[in-house]
């Protein structure tokens, strides 16, 4: 491989005693907030930030077992492979226990739950906080009996001993024997001893999902509970003029109108009597707005003439070596996260501390932007993380927290329910950015990539809280907050660089970052961050070559690949598709391939697809997906298949149909008919995921692999059908036949 | 006041008439299973039963609905007692975050009580209106076909030879 690995997998076995994780937190800041500095104590995963054993894992006289962690739900599935992970080396029966997730005040702080790092991060921790609770266990029972640990065997959270007698993890655990640091190894249990580990367990959120439980933040109903909605300037920058508060407030129902600044919000007893308080009020604002968005028509050019910071991320060999040409600019829109169910929180101010019910994927960096934005102690905040609508990154769960702060801020004692209505949250989404790739290569006469030359321009990924100044209501209060100051994430997982620095082997290679100080329009953190985009330029040029010099993109893609793991992903979802075996049902049938390594860390992930594309149309149909995946030890079968099909599905999504538009004031997608998604006629025949289990291996982040694979999959199966390269994101079907024609 | 049947009980509904069902079904009644999606008619997270028919909740308002029979998911089974299409969906793991199943479910429902021979092309039709961000849409097919075999009455399959 080119590229400096950062982190090690370490896979050391002497019997039972193994020890697989992998070294964090030696690089630059990472996606999750967490890292940035050497390891503190030398421990996996987020045990070496939060090293006690019962910070993770308390067992109550009963021998039940409660497992904490910092990380959130995110529809992820994490909930379970956590159980999974607990139950497996506690040797509890999965009933037995329960899990609290992220909350400020009874939880670790495990950063952000994003980039795919919950089960390297949480995962690893909680499996060998469990593996060592077990065996303090063990020990203690071993010293009440007065025979050696080694002669004791656990299971069902019994300790048995040789002679019949028998200890129950509820006698066992006594104060304080669980309140120690974690040693550095652990028994952990082998592979071929699971029996709940690297099994399909149903997750345990889906019942009451599909029951009508209470399962999301939307649904909690405190007794006393009001209802609010906020009123959101119609662009960036806008200024309250005037407004018409006092008529609001006579209407019937209504319990407060709250202006402060340009933030407007409305509090009533009835959800719906909200809602009417909201448009009314909103109905009689003025507002002074400027033109400050750029052309959307040309977004590519407009993102290539702002100021940028530039870094050669990477370079080898010497620039320019002579061969077949291939070059393009490729570009993606702004596009936005899209959750079915637009934001909400509850919050509730009561003797001078504020409690928030959040679906952020950060309690802890929320807690204190809100209590920085509200100028209160931060330990006066308590943020606890509730399902919300499935996020994929920032949207705007934290903003709607910030809202229903300052609203119960003005109740106190009621709490105050706040849900965004579908305009706000696609108008006022943290985007993921709009970004341009400009790739040239060449492939020499002996059929090897010669040379090849990536630069990439992108703003800021990661305007999480944090500052105060990255909530919307923060920046809009009187007195507002200054304006976050733009993060550019660092390689190795970097950002708008993510996976921009190919994987494969090229003697000549230089990849250059432009970070773009500036933000357009707003943006943040959304599913793979650039690497979409990076890996669908790479993977197209990649094809483009092999056409030019009449090689097969699959035996292309393998001849430049040294990585042992990547090849055999590329060959299992070729061998599955039947690659070498393909025939065109019809001349309007195209096949593509596309792989990437997420990060170029973590999972490994191939995929091929076949498409239908009449040229008359310029409509794609997506009949047939097949992907292969490594994700190093599976927990949950099920659950990484379920992660993967939904990422390609999502991909497909966004590379056919998704464009956030604006003018030069306003953002104008501002619902689903402006902002088209992928729809059921569009749905694939058939998805198939093929997964390469390591056991014993670390685990290595998959939920945001698929993302890059797919979507170039596609284009080269468009490339393949009708003899057009695409280059400008969406790939709509007038886009299409537009390439065509040319 | 507006009287309704819902899950099969009659409910005198307070709110006023132009208030949509699903604020009702939300916020009076407790019952959580609809959802806001978009108060607009386009992604499908409202819908519910009324009358036989899928509605969107968000959009209707309850003084159209007087006298008139409305079933949510909670009227399909319960986490105890899980009707044949929530058992589906637990047995195909047909949801990622969850937030559009209840309403893909009861337009699966719908049609399927209209249809019990529903063909998967028909399947896919009528979910049209339905959008899932988590692309869940393979499992969420798959859940409505095995609602649907486990649904139709035997003599049926026995007379289409199944």
């Amino acid at each position: 491989m080119m590229q400096a690995v950062s982190r090690r997998s370490v896979l050391a076995g002497a019997g039972a005693l193994i020890v697989a994780f992998r070294l964090s937190g030696t690089h630059a800041q990472t996606e999750t907030g967490t890292g940035g500095s050497p390891s503190k104590h030398g421990l996996p995963g987020s045990l070496d930030d939060t090293p006690r054993i019962d910070a993770w894992i308390r067992i109550d006289a009963s021998g039940a077992a409660t497992i904490l962690t910092g990380k959130a739900e995110l529809g992820q599935g994490l909930k379970t492979a956590l159980l999974q992970v607990a139950a497996e080396e506690l040797k509890l029966p999965l009933e037995r226990l329960s899990l609290v997730t992220a909350d400020t005040a009874r939880t670790p702080n495990e950063g952000y739950t994003a980039a795919s790092h919950s089960m390297q991060d949480s995962g690893t921790a909680i499996r060998n906080a469990a593996a060592q609770a077990r065996e303090l266990l063990r020990d203690e029972a071993a010293r009440r009996l007065a025979v050696p640990s080694t002669s004791l065997q656990v299971r069902d959270g019994e300790v048995f001993g040789a002679d019949g007698k028998r200890l129950g993890y509820g006698e066992l655990v006594r104060d304080q024997l669980l309140s120690v640091d974690a040693g550095q190894t652990s028994r952990l249990t082998l592979p071929a001893d699971f029996t709940v580990m690297s099994r399909p367990v149903p997750r345990v959120d889906i019942p009451a999902k599909v029951t009508g439980g209470a399962a999301y933040v939307h649904d909690l109903r405190p007794e006393g509970m009001l209802h609010g909605r906020v009123v959101r300037p119609p662009s960036y920058g806008a200024t309250l003029r005037d407004c018409d508060v006092a008529r609001v407030e006579r209407m019937a129902g209504i319990v407060k109108v709250v202006q402060d600044g340009n933030f407007l919000g409305v509090i009533a007893e009835r959800e719906w009597a909200a809602v009417q308080g909201m448009r009314t009020l909103a109905a009689t604002t003025n507002w002074i707005e400027r033109e400050a968005l750029p052309d959307e028509a040309d977004l590519p050019a407009a993102l290539m003439n702002l100021p940028s910071r530039d870094t050669t991320i990477h370079g080898t060999g010497n620039p320019g070596a002579p061969g077949i040409l291939v070059e393009g600019t490729f570009s993606r829109p702004y596009l936005t996260h899209g959750s079915i169910g637009p934001s909400c929180a509850l919050a509730q101010l009561e003797e001078g501390k504020l409690t928030l019910w959040t679906h952020t994927q950060g309690v802890f960096f929320l807690r204190d932007a809100i209590a920085g934005m509200l100028r209160m102690p931060a330990e006066n905040v308590r943020c606890v993380h509730a399902e919300g609508a499935g996020c994929y990154g920032h949207n705007g769960a934290d903003d709607v927290a910030a809202d229903a702060a300052i609203l119960a801020v003005a109740v106190p004692g009621r709490p105050v329910r706040v849900q965004l209505m579908r305009e706000q949250e696609h108008a006022w989404d943290p985007f993921g950015p709009g970004m341009v790739v400009k790739l040239k290569a060449t492939v020499g006469a002996d059929g090897a990539i010669a040379d090849w030359h990536h630069e990439v321009w992108s703003q800021s990924h990661m305007m999480r809280p944090g500052p105060p100044g990255t909530l919307i209501a923060a920046r809009l209060k009187s007195a507002p907050f200054p304006p976050a100051p733009p993060v550019a994430l660092a390689q190795p997982e970097g950002g708008g660089d993510r996976n921009a620095i190919p994987l494969y082997a090229i003697a000549n290679c230089k990849v250059v970052s432009h970070f773009l100080p500036d933000m357009p329009l707003r943006g943040s953190s959304m599913r793979s961050l650039g690497g979409y985009l990076n890996v669908l330029s790479i993977e197209s040029v990649l094809d483009e070559l092999a056409a030019r010099s009449a090689q097969d993109p699959v035996t292309f893609r393998l001849r430049h690949t040294e990585d042992p793991r990547a090849c055999e992903i590329i060959e299992t979802a070729a061998s599955r598709f039947g690659w070498t075996t393909r025939v065109k049902r019809s001349e309007s049938t195209g096949f593509g391939f596309g792989f990437a390594r997420y990060k170029n860390l973590e999972a490994w992930c191939a995929v091929a697809v076949e498409i239908d594309l009449p040229r008359q149309s310029g409509i794609v149909r997506v009949r047939r997906v097949v992907a292969a995946v490594d994700t190093g030890q599976v927990v949950n079968p099920d659950g990484v298949r379920n992660q993967i099909e939904g990422g390609i599905l999502q991909s497909i999504s966004w590379t056919l149909f998704e464009r956030v538009t604006f003018d030069r004031t306003r953002v104008t997608s501002v619902d689903w008919s402006a902002y088209p998604i992928m729809r059921f006629d569009s749905v694939p025949e058939s998805v198939e995921v093929h997964l390469i289990d390591r056991p014993g291996d670390a685990f290595y982040g998959v939920a945001e692999a698929a993302q890059g694979p797919a979507a170039a999959a596609i284009a080269n199966a468009i490339r393949d059908a009708t003899g057009a390269r695409m280059h400008e994101l969406p790939f709509t079907a007038a886009r299409i036949k537009r390439a065509i024609a040319a | 006041m507006t009287t309704l049947i819902v899950n099969g009980e009659s409910r005198s509904i307070a709110a006023s008439p132009d208030t949509p069902l699903l604020y009702v079904l939300r916020d009076e009644l407790g019952l959580c299973a609809a959802k806001f999606g978009c108060g607009l008619g386009q992604c499908g997270a409202c819908t519910v039963i009324v009358d036989g028919k899928a509605v969107f909740s968000c959009v209707t308002p309850v003084m159209v609905l007087e006298g008139r029979t409305v079933t949510t998911l909670e009227g399909i089974g319960s986490r105890d007692a899980p009707g044949p299409m929530q058992r589906a969906f637990i047995a195909e793991q047909a949801a990622q975050c969850g937030y559009c199943i209840p309403g893909m479910m009861m337009r699966a429902q719908a049609l399927l009580n209209r249809d019990p021979q529903a063909t998967d092309e028909s399947i896919r039709a009528e979910l049209q209106p339905h959008l899932c961000r988590c692309g869940t849409h393979m499992r969420i097919l798959r859940a409505i076909r095995r609602a649907a075999d486990e649904m139709r009455p035997k003599t049926v399959e026995a007379r289409t030879g199944r």
